[in-house]
């Protein structure tokens, strides 16, 4: 195991805490890099929605994981993100341009829905998420002079200041790139001034607020960074599939983003491409195991769901930190190998405050 | 006519979203856990309804008790086996738990051959039924909905007034640990609060089935009680039936006065108006947290 | 020649319903002074500091910090003053470490804005620097070393107690406001935070405004002490002096008592 010996300050302020990090972090890096190369055209399009859904989950994880706040309806911000990024490649907007004012977009509508987040939290604010996910949708739907409603909208190529490209290996990179920058800017948010009055706020309004955290401009910024980040998700996503409809930025959709951060592991950076993996690996798991089950419960269409809902079920029960708090563990057990005791990050029951107040 | 035709249609489909949010406010007021299951729970009923009546060619009397015990039992065992064991965790783990549970039913029924992915008709005996009254023609499937959403309600509020049970539950609501340490059994009442409340879904189920086509996404009508629960106060359960009639009339009347599309949205923008100017609902009072 | 008092609060009056928690409260506290409000449970001192710190409103009265008219405020506005306080029943990040919730009461001496945040500028690095050294200070100054990187939700009651003291502290304020800083407290620690209140006084300081029932803390480290009862004014002045005022013991013990039978009651 390691000790790790402070002598600066800076190594509570660096990203990588010792040289381990740079190893390994560094090995996945090179191992992203040459991927497409070395895999399948379709592995490696999975690597790429995993991506995707990860910038995705990361904003989720943001509000939900690092600020408390939940949104039950935030694909509707992949959705805006989406159709922007639609709308302004078909009228020939430049590739990062479209993309940028697709997170705008997306940040703005955000800032909107998080105006709820003042007056109201917990649950409440829960139902006024869902509430604008419908009537972002129902926009979308209704919009069809611009979004094609119901009949959806096909999406054109990436338009890279006059060179237009389908190539799954110029996109894939696109992604990988915008992966690790969005990790990076989520990063330096959480161990600067914001990211503290993010959790704050998570962990005791009152004393957050006693502590000089101004809550109004805090959780209106948490949501709009992170819608803007789902924004980008949906913007990646619309070219990745190339036709887009209003139900792929439903209540479904948010809920399966709900799964990322809660299967993936609340509060934790990893979590979130934890869950991600999850979601997208768990359909292709299947897909593989249909020759293998009986045809009575391989081939129906209800298997997927099933298998999302016992996982999550059975997380919440026995693992409530995500597959991150289960890697943690195994991590650990390897680390201190024969000293390892059972109980060593057994979790404190943590007993809910009421909200009840009378 | 037509707007009274609506007013009518607005009151029937408000009731089933008032029954629904009846479930979630007594979870709510017992356990202080949200329950996301409500509207799958529902499904859940029509379909066993459906399961009784078609496939197994039980008589619809006998059919809707067998339905409502059964239901009531799955929502006991559902709190027994998955949300006891996590009470107390925050209250986002409950609401995920809740979540998979819906997961599970929707996915489950869609694995039933044949029923599980088609849209479906439940068979009453008041089917094709209707009244005439002073020129209105009305379905008697939306005139049964008020009439046993009222039974249900006057059965619930004798219940809580004079029984026992209904008293220790009410006990319990307003603060757990002080009903326990009076002797009241308040995990088993838990799970009592949540077999009801499973029942009182199976009856939506039952009496939307008809108005309605049942399939496995039919759950996701249930999203539609967290308004009519806001309206009413979250806390109070003629509160909740009375804040599904107001969703269920206003949604009526936009779609009928308003262009298309609002109609769906109706429900959303109230909740939304409802946050904004009366977090508490109409039934709530002003809280704040002592430190 | 006399200086303006730092805090002066003046005929501050708050209902809650039909309640009047606080009635026609008025005094002052001055610079490196520790001043106590003491009285039986229910009399409204905790009241006062919430409405100092801006999380209750006041019906009525107004309130000055240091030339500031603070009864608009908000509770981040006042933090940002130099008021900062602690909670009847701790309310720290309980999901964060000692560390992080000490950055936190640095809050208000952050600097850079959220986009030099997002790219942790070199600027935004030197300002970490700058604080996780003064937090250091804090921590060497209330002896937390050991915490340090321990997280809030498995640490005992008597730490969390300074934690919050210290993350307080971090706000670098200029009035502290303690409620009830030494309940749950063994004699031993009581007897460390008494020295620690000398030490804010003396060597950072800084003014003290308290809420605490142990009279013996209170008499050793307050300057002056005003008894509240009923959310009324009962009486201001030296510990000592107080502690004999009738109207005190009337307070704590009913009518009709003297002062031999609190001698009786009290060690």
């Amino acid at each position: 195991m390691r000790f790790i010996f402070k002598t600066s300050y800076d190594q509570d302020i660096r990203l990588a805490r010792h040289s381990g990090y740079v190893f390994w972090y560094g090995l996945l890096l090179a191992a992203l890099s040459v991927a497409p190369f070395v895999l399948p055209v379709y592995w490696s399009s999975l690597i790429t929605m995993t991506m995707i859904y990860g910038i995705v989950g990361l904003g989720l994880m943001l509000l939900s994981g690092f600020t408390g706040l939940f949104s039950i309806g935030h694909a509707a911000f992949m959705g805006v993100g989406a159709y922007m990024q639609g709308v302004l490649t078909a009228q020939g907007w430049p590739f990062p341009f479209a993309l940028a004012a697709s997170m705008v977009s997306s940040a703005a509508v955000g800032a909107v829905v998080g105006l709820p987040a003042l007056r109201v939290r917990g649950l409440y604010l829960a139902i006024a998420t869902l509430a604008f996910a419908f009537i972002v949708q129902e926009v979308i739907v209704r919009w069809e002079s611009v979004t094609g409603g119901n009949r959806g909208m096909a999406v054109g190529m990436i338009n890279l200041f006059g060179w237009k490209t389908g190539s799954p290996i110029v996109f894939y990179y696109i992604c990988f790139a915008l992966t690790v920058l969005t990790t990076l800017g989520v990063l330096n948010l959480l161990r600067s001034p914001t990211g503290r009055a993010f959790v704050a706020i998570r962990d005791s309004e009152v004393s957050a607020q006693s502590m000089g955290v101004t809550l109004a401009y805090y959780k209106t910024l948490s949501f709009a960074v992170s819608a803007s980040l789902a924004g980008l998700g949906g913007a990646l996503s619309a070219h990745m599939l190339r036709f887009i409809t209003p139900d792929q930025f439903g209540i479904v959709q948010s809920i399966d983003l709900l799964l990322i951060v809660m299967i993936g592991g609340l509060g934790s950076i990893h979590g979130a491409f934890f869950g991600a993996l999850f979601l997208i690996l768990t359909p292709q798991v299947i897909a593989l195991s249909k020759d293998y089950l009986p045809p009575a419960i391989g081939q129906t269409v209800g298997l997927q769901s099933v298998l999302y809902g016992l996982v999550l079920i059975a997380f919440v029960l026995f693992e409530p930190t995500g597959i991150y708090g289960r890697w943690v563990k195994i991590r650990t057990w390897f680390e201190l190998a024969p000293l390892y005791r059972k109980n060593l990050l057994k979790r404190q029951r943590r007993f809910q405050k009421t909200e009840r107040l009378t | 006519m037509h707007f009274l035709q609506q007013v009518i249609n607005g009151i029937a489909q408000g009731c089933i979203y008032g029954l629904i949010a009846i479930g979630f406010v007594l979870i709510y007021k017992a356990t202080e856990t949200v329950s996301f299951v409500q509207g799958e729970l529902m499904m859940l009923g029509a379909f066993l309804g459906l399961v009784l009546i078609t496939v197994l060619g039980i008589p619809y009397w006998l059919a809707v008790p067998a339905t409502l015990l059964a239901m009531m039992a799955f929502g006991f065992l559902v709190e027994r086996v998955a949300i006891s064991p996590i009470l107390g965790e925050p209250a986002f783990s409950i609401v995920m738990l809740t979540l998979g549970i819906g997961y599970v039913a929707r996915g489950a029924v869609m694995m039933i051959p044949e029923l599980g992915t088609e849209l479906q008709v439940l068979p009453v005996p008041y089917r094709d039924q209707s009244v005439a009254i002073g020129g209105l023609i009305i379905g008697m499937e939306r005139l049964v909905v008020p009439a046993v959403t009222a039974a249900l309600c006057l059965m619930l509020y004798l219940m809580f007034r004079f029984t026992r049970i209904g008293v220790a539950m009410q006990a319990a609501s307003q603060s757990q640990s002080a009903a326990y340490y009076m002797g009241i059994p308040v995990r088993r009442l838990n799970g009592l609060v949540w077999g009801m409340a499973a029942g009182v879904a199976a009856i939506a189920g039952l009496l939307l089935a008809p108005i309605v086509m049942i399939d496995s996404n039919m759950g996701f009508i249930g999203l539609k009680a967290f308004p009519a629960a806001v309206v009413g106060g979250m806390a109070s359960l003629p509160g909740a039936v009375v804040g599904g009639v107001t969703i269920g009339v206003i949604e009526s009347l936009a779609g009928y006065l308003l262009p298309e599309g609002f109609k769906d949205v109706a429900a959303y923008v109230v909740v939304l108006i409802m946050l904004m100017v009366r977090p508490n609902g109409l039934f709530g009072g002003e809280v704040r947290k002592k430190v | 020649m006399s200086t303006p008092p730092l805090l002066s609060v003046e005929n501050l009056s708050v209902r809650f319903g039909g309640i009047t928690a606080v009635s026609n409260i008025s005094f002052d506290v001055r610079r490196r002074e520790v001043f106590t409000l003491i009285g039986p449970n229910g009399a409204g001192k905790t009241t006062v500091l919430n409405i100092i710190s801006r999380i209750y409103q006041q019906t009525a009265g107004n309130i000055n910090f240091d030339g500031y008219c603070i009864t608009g405020m908000k509770p981040d506005a006042v933090a940002g003053l130099g008021i900062a306080r602690t909670f009847q029943n701790i309310e720290l990040f309980e999901h964060a470490t000692v560390l992080q919730n000490l950055l936190i009461g640095r809050h208000t001496r952050r600097q850079g804005n959220f986009w030099q945040h997002l790219f942790f500028t070199p600027s935004v690095r030197e300002a970490e620097r700058a604080a996780r050294e003064k937090v250091e200070e804090v921590i060497e100054f209330l002896d937390l070393q050991h915490y340090r990187d321990l997280v809030i939700a498995g640490l005992p009651y008597g730490i969390r107690k300074v934690v919050e003291l210290a993350r307080a502290l971090c706000i670098e304020p200029r009035l502290l406001l303690l409620d009830e800083p030494s309940s749950g407290l063994n004699p031993e620690e009581t007897n460390d935070l008494a020295f620690w209140i000398d030490d804010i006084r003396e060597e950072l300081g800084i003014a003290i405004l308290m809420v605490e029932h142990d009279m013996s803390l209170v008499s050793r480290v307050s300057d002056r002490v005003l008894a509240m009862n009923y959310g009324e004014f009962v009486a201001l002045g030296s510990p000592d002096d107080v502690k004999v005022h009738p109207g005190v013991i009337e307070a704590y013990l009913g009518k009709g008592n003297d002062i031999s039978l609190l001698r009786r009651h009290l060690p």
